[in-house]
């Protein structure tokens, strides 16, 4: 299969779908002729022009709530966050608008937008941006969380994301832009709430996604000459989670970690230890533990930051712990 | 107010109950159908449920407990009443004046032997602790009977985890005793098991039917062709549906026509009274992993075939989950035991009371038979009666195995 970044991956499953169908838009700051902050949307006003291809002034709030009454009134717009983090000044319209007008109008005003951009922290930013989001948005009935891992999840999920007909937070690990994977030349579209079973193994279930996916393969397969066999499992969607995947592994495995990148209060990383303790509760032979970012707004300081954000030695210590091997 | 409850009588056969789970603790607020315990009957594992609200005041017995129906196992009441008066009223055989010094009355309790009789103690002791365990091992440790206070643990504080159990298990105290596996010249001593509920009935039951039920058998040995036959062309019908009949589906439906034919037999001896059954419920044995239970298939003579199939199928399965209920294994008026799968050609067994007969039945075999004078090869199968002589006679029962024979011979009669 071929080899494609992240990034181009994303870009892909965009120009596909546009091509497919007149009424996806894309938007956001910087989106056209700087052809996207990240690249991820290079080449797209040549090919779609500036009525498809929309480049915004630096106002979120503003254009997050077009976009909403665009798709409300028959539009597919997909907004580009230039991160997450600026999408907390958008935050009234994606949970007020975006995630209540398809409920609150009877099913009759679908509102089928897809919100996307960076998330997480993009090394030496500072506390301001470098935001998890994905507490804030999985805590919200009525949107679809998304977050990929690998470039062929990035273009499958993202191609399922702009046909839904429900508000998509669509987040993309901003260190994982370069990352390259394969990804098959035939459309995929990758359903929501259908995890990945990302590696085998018999001893200890990992759940894990965005960023920290890199450093649990890497662990993983650093134990596994040690005789630990991690089975590695990507929920790909963190709303719908798919907990069956989870729960029938650790069933097997009889121990589960959780490595997430949002901080440690709460969010999708504490709601899969609340459905593996309540749904695996008898086949548990040591506690959950989870291996996060630290429970601190992100410093600066690189030596800090590299602490702070979800380590190898905080992961493999959690799978040891679970294991007894300590 | 607060007052003692004690253990339900679960099932109605129950004479002791073993307090497998509690769960609510001491402090927990009880609404209506709340889970109080999981109590494990001579039948299956059952869920205590609430009938009054209030707080687990007190818990009285631990888990694993082996009790008679109405020992003392918990104090209900308001939240913060006192139950030292309760607990001294349990300890001295009577009601004490409150407040009385629990200790004291606790002290003075083997000098009341009237408590004796009112209030059983627990026949687990107290271990003084409660092992640490992780959940899995909680599990396995239930499900292979083992005293988790017994066993090492090697987890943080003495965490007994799986490892803990696995190799406890494997160690010799837990093997099953195995004379090959023992180094030479060393004599292992028995591994000492202590009785399930189950096996604890089974032995019960058995005992009292063997010792006060006049057993005689009768065996039959009939053509199993015309039975093999008629499996094989309902499976050949019902195989588009994914379901199919056993040779035991169209033995259960023989028996249930035969006993039509034959009420007599389909009897139980009550003491000063025979009980004529007017209803045709047939107790089908059923081998489960620590024993074996009886469930029952109602009014099995006006049931097809198929429903039958279906039936034993979605019995077995839940008897060997646990999670029959003694409804489902109480009240059969007749019993079949097969062992023809394990190759046994022909057995007694033991009467189930207060059933009058059972019928052991036994392998098909490929056997030589005389057919008009030639000697060709035939399909035979055995099946031995065993009656109690307070109810059927020889006669009877002779003349039940004959009808049996006819239907089993002729299964195109199964239509009528």
């Amino acid at each position: 299969m071929r080899e494609v970044r992240y990034r181009d991956a994303l870009r892909e499953a965009m120009a596909e779908e546009m091509r497919r169908d007149p009424t996806v838009v894309l938007m956001g700051e910087e989106v056209g002729h700087y052809q996207g902050a990240y690249k991820v949307t290079q080449g797209l006003l040549e090919e779609f022009g500036d009525q498809r291809v929309i480049d915004t002034p630096i106002a979120e709030a503003g254009f997050s709530g077009i976009a909403v009454g665009a798709a409300m009134t028959g539009l597919r717009p997909i907004v580009e966050f230039m991160t997450w983090n600026f999408s907390l000044v958008a935050f009234d319209q994606i949970v007020n608008n975006a995630a209540k007008m398809y409920q609150m109008s009877g099913g009759q005003l679908p509102v089928p937008v897809v919100f996307r951009g960076p998330n997480a922290s993009a090394r030496q930013v500072g506390s301001q941006h470098s935001h998890a989001v994905e507490p804030f948005y999985t805590n919200v009935p009525g949107l679809y969380v998304v977050y990929p891992s690998t470039p062929r999840d990035a273009k499958g999920l993202l191609k399922t994301a702009i046909r839904s007909d429900n508000p998509v937070v669509f987040l993309e690990g901003e260190t994982l832009y370069n990352a390259k994977g394969e990804v098959p030349e035939e459309e995929e579209l990758i359903p929501f709430g259908v995890a990945r079973v990302a590696r085998e193994g018999t001893d200890v279930t990992v759940v894990t996604w965005g960023r920290p996916y890199v450093t649990v393969m890497k662990v993983a397969e650093e134990l596994a000459e040690r005789g630990v066999s991690c089975e590695v499992i990507d929920p790909r969607t963190l709303r719908p989670l798919d907990h069956e995947t989870i729960v029938e592994s650790v069933k097997k495995t009889n121990r589960c970690v959780v490595v997430h990148e949002h901080w440690p209060y709460g969010g999708p990383g504490a709601e899969i230890v609340d459905r593996v303790q309540r749904d695996a509760f008898d086949y548990l032979d040591a506690p959950i533990l989870r291996a996060t970012n630290l429970d601190v707004p992100m410093p600066y300081a690189i030596e800090l930051e590299n602490e702070v954000i979800v380590t190898e030695a905080r992961v493999r210590e959690a799978i040891e712990r679970v294991c007894y091997l300590d | 107010m607060a007052k003692i409850i004690g253990l339900p009588k679960l099932s109605p056969t129950m004479e002791e109950g073993t307090l497998a789970r509690w769960a609510k603790k001491e402090g927990d607020a009880i609404a209506i159908d709340d889970l109080i315990a999981e109590i494990e009957t001579d039948k299956a594992t059952m869920e205590w449920r609430a009938f009054d609200p209030g707080v687990l005041l007190k818990i009285l017995v631990e888990e694993g407990a082996v009790l008679s129906p109405d020992a003392p196992v918990a104090i209900i009441g308001a939240a913060g009443e006192d139950v030292s008066a309760l607990l001294g009223e349990l300890a001295g055989g009577g009601p004490v004046p409150a407040p009385a010094p629990p200790k004291a009355s606790a002290a003075a309790a083997p000098a009341a032997p009237a408590a004796a009789s009112a209030a059983p103690a627990p026949v687990a002791p107290a271990t003084g602790g409660r092992a640490l365990a992780s959940p899995l091992v909680r599990k396995l440790a239930r499900e292979h009977d083992v005293d988790l206070t017994e066993v090492a643990g090697t987890g943080p504080k003495g965490r007994v985890i799986k490892r803990d159990l696995d190799a406890w298990l494997a160690s010799p105290r837990a093997a099953a005793p195995a004379a090959s596996a023992a180094p030479s010249g060393v004599r292992l001593p028995p591994r000492v098991e202590k009785l399930s509920s189950m096996r604890r009935t089974i032995a019960r039951r058995l005992t009292e039917s063997k010792q006060t039920v006049p057993h005689f058998y009768l065996t039959i040995d009939l053509d199993a062709a015309p039975l093999l036959a008629a499996r094989a062309q309902l499976n050949a019908e019902l195989e588009r549906d994914g379901e199919k009949v056993s040779v035991n589906d169209l033995v259960i439906k023989a028996c249930a026509l035969a006993l039509r034919r034959v009420p007599a037999a389909n009897a139980s001896f009550m003491g000063d009274a025979i009980h004529y059954h007017q209803v045709v419920d047939v107790s089908v044995a059923v081998a489960v992993p620590d024993g074996l239970v009886t469930p029952v298939v109602r009014d099995a003579d006006r049931l097809g075939v198929r429903a039958i199939a279906a039936q034993v199928r979605e019995l077995a399965k839940r008897a060997r989950d646990k999670r029959l209920a003694p409804e489902e294994m109480t009240g059969g008026t007749f019993s079949i035991s097969n062992l023809g799968m394990y190759g046994v050609e022909e057995f007694a067994a033991v009467i189930n009371p207060p059933e009058g007969c059972l019928l052991a039945v036994g392998a098909v075999r490929d056997t030589p038979v005389v057919s008009g004078g030639q000697v060709v090869a035939g399909k035979r199968m055995k099946a031995t009666l065993s009656c109690d002589h307070r109810v059927v006679d020889g006669a009877v029962g002779a003349e039940w195995l004959a009808a049996f024979k006819k239907v089993a011979e002729a299964p195109v009669l199964m239509l009528l």
